[in-house]
């Protein structure tokens, strides 16, 4: 039992990690209804960016300074450059236009800094806890830490600052919000500049986790899941949908893994968010909603 | 003689509905594959035939597929690559299991086979739209992949879960040189695409776009949604099945199930952004496009620096190249090279009075 | 008068309909009948639910309580697909179009349900998918010709004018050959000359093949021109029902708009 229990706890310290991800996807969609496929590119070009600016020998937290500082700009740009021409076509064809993006960057971050893996340590120490008889990763529950914070910093941002409140009220209803003056792009640019932030972040952890290298671009892949299942616009919902991923993932891995040779956890949370959907297409915590002709 | 419509009375709705009421375009096609068939089997070498247009053709096909699918039925996929694999594997495993099937046979079973695997990825479109089914379409990419990698008798228990294609015999007749292999391709591929051409002309064409442009408006005159949309996801799913089949037989001859990863999928996608979604002849252009660029960034990169360029380097510029161009496109033109073509052809139909 | 005008028994009726969107009650227990050839409207201020009332005839919403009756047959719950089925056609208040589809094709697809060929037989564009294609081209072209649309039938609907786009849609509502035709503001947005060619095609349609009308309409002169029956919604709810006279005269009606007016 005290097993299950052990892989459940990896299991929700992953998750909180995917729910980090994933909320920077649903930061960026609430505010521009777009379904950003780059996420994944940015996590990779902003680890690899602020792993090569120490390796150069810059001190952390002007690195941190700088990497912050380069994806903002990098946020303008893509509003400018990409978004604001597309204003006003279809959502998939927005979608469409982040995975050329998610290439553009992938190439731009390992053009300028090279291809290969780099490892980075952050300091956090990575020991093995015991309680009871269970075994817990220190660095899991640093990790799961600071990405907790991060999330709760977030959906305070989102739900009690003025600018959240602004990003909302431009998810709801674009004119509306253009109606009671708030710049459209501005608000563009912010979110996007913080989903680097986000991206910063995951890529820390993840980078010191497993090496900073082309593999954490799959790190998206991992949040996509999260989203059908807590629904593109809900941030409880990308928090528990987070959760119930990185926990069942786990589990399944362990207790069915053995059985079809393991390697599940590539898909399982594909057919387990597919289920899901298939009997709730609202997902998690989203409304029914009936088009309206 | 000019490019033009007006002035040419159809005499009957008949010839109106014919596959190409121009002449103009009739005779084009003709051209094009009179040039396929005769020309460039007389001129071009091994490397041309079995390097460049041979997996061009193919992919041609996949994006085809894929075109039906999202271009024409406007369901986003993001596995189209699984369903090729599964089409490779099919087609081996049926020559593997039932020696001497006729090879198109083989070819068509496979193609059914990753049909009937296209419906069942499919379902989850009855309740779910736009990206949720993209992201939903990725289950099957890696399920599939994940599946024919981890269980042995797909690839007949080869250690390394790669299979060799058999030969390519029909009636006792080998195709085993490029030239062969190409003029094969080439022959399934017209085929298919004159298929599609008839089929998305047809109702089944339209149901379709009408589901793609408008799904509430197009079950209130009577379409079947879901039978629609299963239809889309089965007969593009059978065009990837017979391209990855293909890619197997006559173009790699080794393959296994990392071959049809989430890149090509990408790839495939990106085929039909550049070269027109919704349009047959996109797919043909996007394919070419897609196929020929990175020849193309490689060439003028050795010109332009020498040897002395890194291989990963033009590698990471290949991915900035295709990434800005497929933004370039669904800002500039988002029906692609095809449309950039039409307004070209309507130019000269109009020409010399524009007005 | 055209013998397919007189006006029959009823043929659809609605019966203590009951919609709601959450919290919202689009229709409150709404009844009515619609006899057969015969050209009824319904009006009401924004917002009534004279939308939500077509949408519950013809299957795209699900009334939660209630049921329709058809031709004798009672019908719980409506499917949008088979609406068509019964011959009941269809246009929409917000134009819904297939806006990548030239106007031809728009009106085509109209005929789908006529359509018998299989899709082999239309991949190998052989045998009944040619002839059916030819045939049902010659019925659109009639369409065509009739909504006088000759010049842009090849051209994408999406690239039309607004008012082009509604005679499309009527022309594809008509090339199904439907027994009921449902108009959701099909003058809407419309100046004097467009409206007066729409009343027409209308009135031309209803005499010609006896087609039965469900109209929404906001112009009151066009209302009591051509309607021979006048349903009023209010809140969700009927508040008259009868010929234009009787609505003109009723003062729950004249109400009601004064209400919407103030
Ligand atoms: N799909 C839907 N989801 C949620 N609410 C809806 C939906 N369709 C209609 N409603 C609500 O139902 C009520 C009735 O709407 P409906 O469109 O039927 O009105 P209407 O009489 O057609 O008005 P108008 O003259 O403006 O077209 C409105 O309050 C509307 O907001
Ligand atoms: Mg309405």
């Amino acid at each position: 039992m005290s097993f299950f229990f052990e892989v459940l706890i990896g299991g929700l310290l992953a998750g909180v990690m995917y729910s980090l991800v994933a909320l920077g996807f649903v930061l960026i969609f609430k505010a521009s209804g777009v379904l950003n496929f780059a996420q994944g590119s940015m996590v990779l070009f902003a680890a690899l960016t602020f792993v090569s600016l120490t390796e150069r020998g810059i001190n952390f937290w002007l690195a941190l300074l700088a990497t912050l500082a380069i994806m903002v700009v990098l946020a303008i740009l893509t509003e400018r450059i990409v978004l604001r021409p597309l204003v006003n076509q279809p959502a998939i064809t927005l979608f469409m236009a982040t995975i050329g993006l998610s290439f553009l960057l992938e190439g731009l971050a390992q053009g300028l800094w090279g291809s290969q893996p780099h490892g980075l340590n952050l300091g956090i120490p990575d020991d093995v806890l015991v309680i009871g008889d269970m075994f817990i990763s220190t660095f899991d529950l640093y990790a799961a830490g600071i990405a907790a914070v991060l999330v709760g910093a977030l959906a305070v941002f989102f739900n009690k600052t003025r600018v959240g409140r602004a990003l909302r009220a431009v998810a709801d209803d674009h004119q509306a919000a253009l109606a009671v003056g708030i710049p459209l792009k501005h608000i563009w640019a912010i979110v996007w500049a913080v989903a680097g932030f986000v991206a910063l972040v995951a890529g820390l952890l993840w980078g010191a986790r497993q090496g900073v290298q082309f593999a954490l671009t799959l790190v998206a892949l991992k949040a996509l899941p999260v989203l059908i299942l807590g629904g593109f616009t809900s941030v409880p919902g990308a928090i528990v949908g987070g959760l119930i991923i990185g926990a069942s993932e786990k589990l399944a891995e362990v207790y069915i893994g053995p059985y079809v040779g393991g390697g599940i956890e590539n898909w399982f949370p594909y057919m387990l968010a597919l289920m899901f959907l298939l009997i709730r297409p609202e997902g998690l915590f989203g409304e029914v909603h009936i088009d309206r002709v | 003689m000019i490019y033009r419509e007006c002035g040419q009375f159809k005499t009957s709705y008949g010839s109106d509905q014919a596959i190409f009421p121009i002449p103009q375009d009739r005779w084009g096609v003709m051209l094009a594959l009179l040039i396929a068939f005769m020309v460039i089997p007389a001129i071009a070498n091994e490397y041309w035939l079995g390097v460049i247009l041979t997996p061009f053709l193919i992919l041609a096909l996949a994006a085809l597929g894929l075109n039906i699918l999202t271009g024409y039925c406007g369901q986003l996929s993001l596995g189209s690559a699984a369903f090729m694999a599964v089409g490779a594997f099919a087609a081996y495993n049926f020559e593997l299991r039932l020696p001497g099937i006729p090879l198109l046979l083989d070819f068509v079973l496979a193609g059914l086979v990753a049909a009937g695997v296209g419906i069942i990825f499919g379902i989850p479109s009855l309740r779910i739209k736009g990206f949720y089914l993209a992201v939903a379409t990725l289950a099957a990419q890696f399920f599939i992949e994940w599946s024919l990698t981890k269980f042995g008798w797909f690839s007949n228990y080869s250690s390394s879960g790669v299979i060799t294609a058999q030969k390519m015999v029909i009636l006792g007749y080998d195709f085993d040189t490029p030239l062969r292999k190409y003029l094969l391709v080439l022959s399934i591929v017209s085929v298919l695409a004159l298929m599609a051409k008839n089929l998305v002309r047809s109702e089944t064409g339209r149901a379709w776009m009408a589901v793609r442009d408008m799904d509430v408006a197009a079950e209130v005159i009577g379409i079947r949604i879901m039978k629609t949309k299963l239809m889309a996801f089965a007969v593009s799913s059978f065009y990837c099945g017979v391209a990855g089949a293909l890619w197997a037989f006559a173009y790699l001859g080794t393959v296994d199930a990392q071959t049809f990863d989430l890149h090509r999928s990408f790839q495939i996608l990106f085929m039909i952004i550049v070269g027109g979604m919704g349009s047959i002849l996109g797919s043909f252009i996007g394919a070419a496009f897609i196929v020929l660029m990175p020849i193309f960034i490689n060439l003028s990169a050795h010109a332009l620096f020498g040897n002395a360029i890194r291989p990963d380097l033009l590698s990471n510029m290949e991915l900035i190249v295709f990434g800005g161009l497929i933004i370039f496109f669904l800002i500039v033109e988002p029906l692609g090279l095809a449309r950039l073509w039409q307004i070209a052809k309507e130019k000269l139909r109009l020409w010399p009075f524009p007005h | 008068m055209n013998p397919k005008r007189t006006i029959g028994d009823v043929i659809l009726e609605v019966e203590d309909i009951a919609l709601s969107f959450g919290g919202v009650r689009a229709l409150s227990h709404v009844s009515f009948g619609v006899r057969e050839h015969e050209i009824c409207s319904i009006i009401g201020p924004n917002g009534a639910g004279k939308s939500s009332m077509l949408n519950v005839i013809n299957g795209v919403y699900h009334p939660q309580h209630g049921h329709l009756v058809y031709r004798g047959k009672r019908i719980r719950r409506m499917h949008a697909h088979k609406s068509a089925r019964y011959g009941i056609a269809r246009t929409f208040q917000n134009i819904a179009l297939f806006k990548g589809m030239s106007a031809l094709d728009n009106i085509l697809t109209g005929r789908n349900l006529m359509i018998k060929s299989t899709f082999i037989e239309q991949a190998f564009y052989w045998g009944r998918a040619r002839s059916e294609e030819i045939a049902h081209r010659r019925r659109v072209e009639e369409i065509v010709d009739f909504l006088e649309i000759e010049s842009v039938r090849k051209v994408p609907v999406g690239r039309l004018p607004y008012g082009l786009q509604k005679r499309v849609e009527l022309g594809r509502a008509l090339a199904a050959e439907p027994q009921v035709l449902l108009l959701d503001e099909p003058m809407a947005g419309m100046n004097v000359e467009e409206k007066e060619d729409m009343c027409r095609f209308i009135l031309d349609v209803n005499d010609e093949f006896g087609t039965t009308m469900v109209l929404i309409e906001h112009d009151m002169g066009v209302v009591m021109d051509l309607s021979d029956h006048v349903v009023v919604l209010d809140y969700g709810r009927k508040i008259a029902d009868g010929t234009p006279e009787e609505i003109r005269d009723n003062q729950q009606v004249i109400d009601a708009y004064l209400g919407v007016a103030a």
